[in-house]
């Protein structure tokens, strides 16, 4: 593994999974043996705001923040939350996107617009992008609410871990009846 | 074994591990976890407070008592507890006794940022600050044995970025300690006038030894590199040092109050240019500066939000790229190599009101009959952002009933009918007692809607005394919030369901106009914890004429097609609300959903 920090940040809307996602992914990096911080929203910011785990791993690692510009992963688990934070995202970073629609507040009472044709700006700003349906792909899992494991399995093609490391995290971090639908879910974003 | 924790949670490993016997809290972001951690261990006796200053109490007295104690508040929590706090320092500690502070930089949720090293100072108390999980959880062992050596409460402050933030801790086993002698000894533990001044002098006495042990103590330690420059840091700021300005000499301090005279002298005279790199105020650089000593800190840095390291390459790092550009390479670059600039005019998602919150229908109503609303501090102060923006003040926990009762000394009785004071149930029984009796004791005609969802939601459903649990989960008696306001000396008393919108519009506008002091407690449980069968509304499209009038509940299961309401019925819980609300009656309970 190269002696340089990477940055993850996966971002999304509180209630997503976002958090249990990063707690999978820390675990397996810990178990690879490389230092790892990891920073969450906790509190009122989580109550359906826009949310945020930054995770950064690597031989040595200071800061549990990373700076704009610096992330090597962008997973986006709501394409607005995808915008939101593209500026993390470094010129040759990777964007995950969750091609999924949540309107915030603003938009449901109509004072703005869910933003039209997200996926084609990102497209023409970023030089890696991969989209998913994770939300279909979760149900053909078997439970929508694994989502957030679809994007994580995707993620995990990428990362410098093994198969096997990701299956111990997960075993670790979900309970035992919700583990095969978890690990279906996991299957499915690892092939996209 | 090595795992990887929160600050919290190694926090409270580490005062398990030093034989830590008693713990107390009242919950607060980003403090929470710490008590919710050490209830598991059953060594440790922990509870829930009413509120941060009995919290330090029953430390105080469990230390006096011969039991290493610790009191866990979130930075805030410690003005409420500031008055045991002081006189703490007076008295000292028999077994060792530890205050964690958690601060809240950058506000994630928090009403200030106030920076709490100032209370070590103005206490004359040491003041540690780790900088990862694992010095958290080293320098919790390390309180209790200053605290014991030196006789006096140890401030251990963490920030949000260390409180929640995973590193990796290596994982000990606990010491178990014997009790110690419990000594009668007025002149230490009554603070007489006469007893308190001659502990003034044991506070000056102690203070010099710690400002000794200041001088040695591995908590400070110089990370020698290129001394053409030179920084001194604490916290989590450290971390960003290291991170923006590698290769750099720092005086990293974990002790951060009181701070080693002839270290900071030795430090910046061996080096040719030194910074200060602190978040929020500049609580070191002035002390620094007052001993005549040359540093640049804060008008380079700023004093209001969190720190990063961008910050710190883009301010102090400048300068050191001038000096050499390897020691600060992330200087340079002004952009970083981002993928994308900022959107300019992305929708914000801010935090909400869940679907089914018990407490939005009040707002609703509050707003309706236009009244002018004395805020509180919980979930429910969402009521002030759109759509709703029904309250008009939040100071802090438990200004509500003072706030209102000053509106109407201020603008007469004829004002106080357009007034109310929403509270919680917990920050009722925080804090929020005190003001209504001062309602009642001189007067006043404010009305008060007590918002009783029975828990303490905001920071994570923590029980209180008002919930029948304690943090363990065993049964405790329920304090009975009619009882309490009836024993305040309330006559009027009314008890309304929170999602029957027309009794609580009804309640209000009875007691708003009633004379003398009243209290609506409104009651439904928190949405989030009501399980059971799941129900939902749903809109008929026959019916519905667009109007929006539901819309104006806030309700994120709720949106507009451009011509008609839409509910989520994965979202919806079924409060029927919006039925209530609208006026074509297009809106129906589904019955019950999947
Ligand atoms: C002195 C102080 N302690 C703790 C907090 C953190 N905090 C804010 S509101 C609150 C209690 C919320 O409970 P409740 O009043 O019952 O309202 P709910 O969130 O359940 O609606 C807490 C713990 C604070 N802001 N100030």
């Amino acid at each position: 593994m190269s002696n340089k920090v990477t940055n993850v940040l996966l971002v999304g809307v509180g209630g997503q999974g976002t958090i249990l996602a990063g707690r999978v992914l820390a675990r397996t990096a810990v178990a690879a043996g490389v230092e790892v911080k990891v920073s969450d929203i906790h509190g009122m910011a989580q109550r359906g705001g826009s949310v945020v785990t930054q995770l950064r791993f690597g031989p040595r690692v200071y800061a549990p923040v990373m700076t704009p510009g610096t992330a090597d992963y962008l997973v986006a688990f709501e394409k607005l939350e995808a915008r939101r934070w593209l500026p993390y995202l470094k010129a040759d970073g990777m964007l995950i996107v969750n091609d999924q629609e949540l309107p915030p507040l603003p938009v449901l009472t109509g004072a703005a617009a869910y933003p039209a044709n997200l996926l084609a700006e990102m497209e023409e700003l970023v030089k890696r992008m991969l989209v998913i349906d994770a939300v279909s792909l979760a149900r053909q899992a078997g439970n929508v609410k694994t989502a957030n494991i679809v994007l994580l399995g995707a993620l995990a093609k990428q990362l410098p871990f093994d198969r096997e490391s990701w299956e111990a995290a997960l075993a670790a971090s979900v309970p035992q009846r919700f583990l095969e639908v978890n690990q279906k879910a996991f299957q499915l974003g690892w092939e996209q | 074994m090595k795992e990887l924790l929160i600050g919290n949670h190694a926090l409270a490993r580490g005062a398990w591990e030093a034989g830590l016997r008693v713990a107390t809290a009242y919950p607060g972001t980003p403090s929470t976890e710490i008590i919710e951690a050490l209830a598991g261990y059953p060594e440790v006796y922990a509870e829930w407070a009413p509120n941060e200053k009995v919290a330090l109490e029953v430390a105080i007295g469990a230390a006096i008592g011969g039991a290493r104690s610790l009191a866990a508040m979130k930075h805030v929590g410690l003005n409420v507890a500031a008055d045991p706090f002081m006189t703490l320092a007076y008295t000292g500690v028999n077994a060792g006794l530890v205050l964690v502070s958690a601060d809240d930089p950058g506000l994630f949720s928090s009403q200030n940022e106030q920076d709490n090293r100032f209370y070590a100072r103005m206490a004359q108390i040491p003041c540690l600050e780790p900088a990862d999980s694992q010095e958290v959880k080293d320098m919790t062992a390390l309180a209790f044995k200053l605290s014991e050596e030196y006789d006096t409460p140890v401030l251990l402050r963490l920030t949000t970025r260390i409180a929640h933030a995973y590193s990796l801790v290596e994982l000990g086993e606990r010491r178990e300690l014997p009790l110690r002698d419990y000594v009668k000894d007025p002149s230490k533990y009554v603070m007489l006038p006469v007893y308190g001044k001659a502990r003034h002098y044991v506070v000056e006495e102690r203070r010099r030894r710690l400002e000794a042990f200041a001088e040695t103590t591995s908590l400070n330690r110089i990370e020698w590199a290129d001394r053409r420059v030179g920084v001194i840091t604490a916290g989590v700021a450290y971390q960003y040092v290291k991170e923006a300005l590698p290769g750099v000499s720092v005086l990293k301090l974990g002790l951060t109050y009181p701070l080693p005279d002839k270290l900071l002298k030795e430090f910046i005279a061996a080096v040719d240019i030194c910074y200060v790199v602190e978040e929020l105020e500049p609580f070191l650089e002035e002390q620094i500066r007052a001993r005549g000593l040359k540093v640049t800190g804060k008008e380079l840095l700023p004093r209001v939000d969190e720190l990063n390291p961008a910050i710190v390459a883009r301010t102090v790092g400048k300068q050191v790229a001038a000096v050499e550009p390897q020691l600060a390479p992330a200087a340079g670059d002004e952009k970083q190599d981002a993928a994308a600039t900022e959107a300019s005019e992305l929708p914000a998602r801010p935090p909400l009101m869940c679907p089914g919150c018990p407490h939005r229908g009040i707002f609703y109503t509050l707003k309706k009959l236009q009244l002018v609303v004395a805020g509180d501090i919980g979930c429910y102060t969402l009521g002030a952002t759109a759509p709703l923006k029904a309250m008009d003040t939040c100071i802090c926990m438990g200004a509500s009933l003072g706030v209102a009762m000053g509106l109407e000394k201020a603008r007469g009785a004829d004002f106080s009918r357009q007034v109310v004071a929403v509270i919680g149930d917990s920050t009722f029984l925080h804090s929020g007692m005190t003001g209504l009796l001062d309602m009642v004791y001189n007067g006043g005609n404010g009305t008060l809607i007590i918002l009783d969802n029975g828990t303490t939601a905001m920071t994570g459903h923590q029980q209180h005394p008002g919930t029948g649990f304690t943090v363990a989960m065993k049964p405790a008696p329920k304090a009975d919030l009619e009882q309490i306001v009836r024993a305040l000396g309330v006559e009027r008393v009314q008890l309304v369901d929170s999602y029957d919108l027309e009794a609580v519009e009804k309640a209000v506008k009875e007691e708003t106009t009633a004379a003398g002091p009243s209290v609506i407690i409104a009651r439904r449980p928190c949405a989030l914890l009501e399980k059971g069968v799941k129900t939902s509304c749903a809109v008929d499209e026959l019916s519905c004429l667009g109007c929006e009038e539901c819309l104006e509940l806030g309700c994120p299961a709720l949106s507009f097609n451009g011509e008609q309401a839409v509910i989520d019925p994965l979202q919806c819980n079924g409060c029927t609300l919006c039925a209530q609300v609208c006026p074509a009656q297009a809106i129906v309970k589904a019955g019950e959903a999947k």
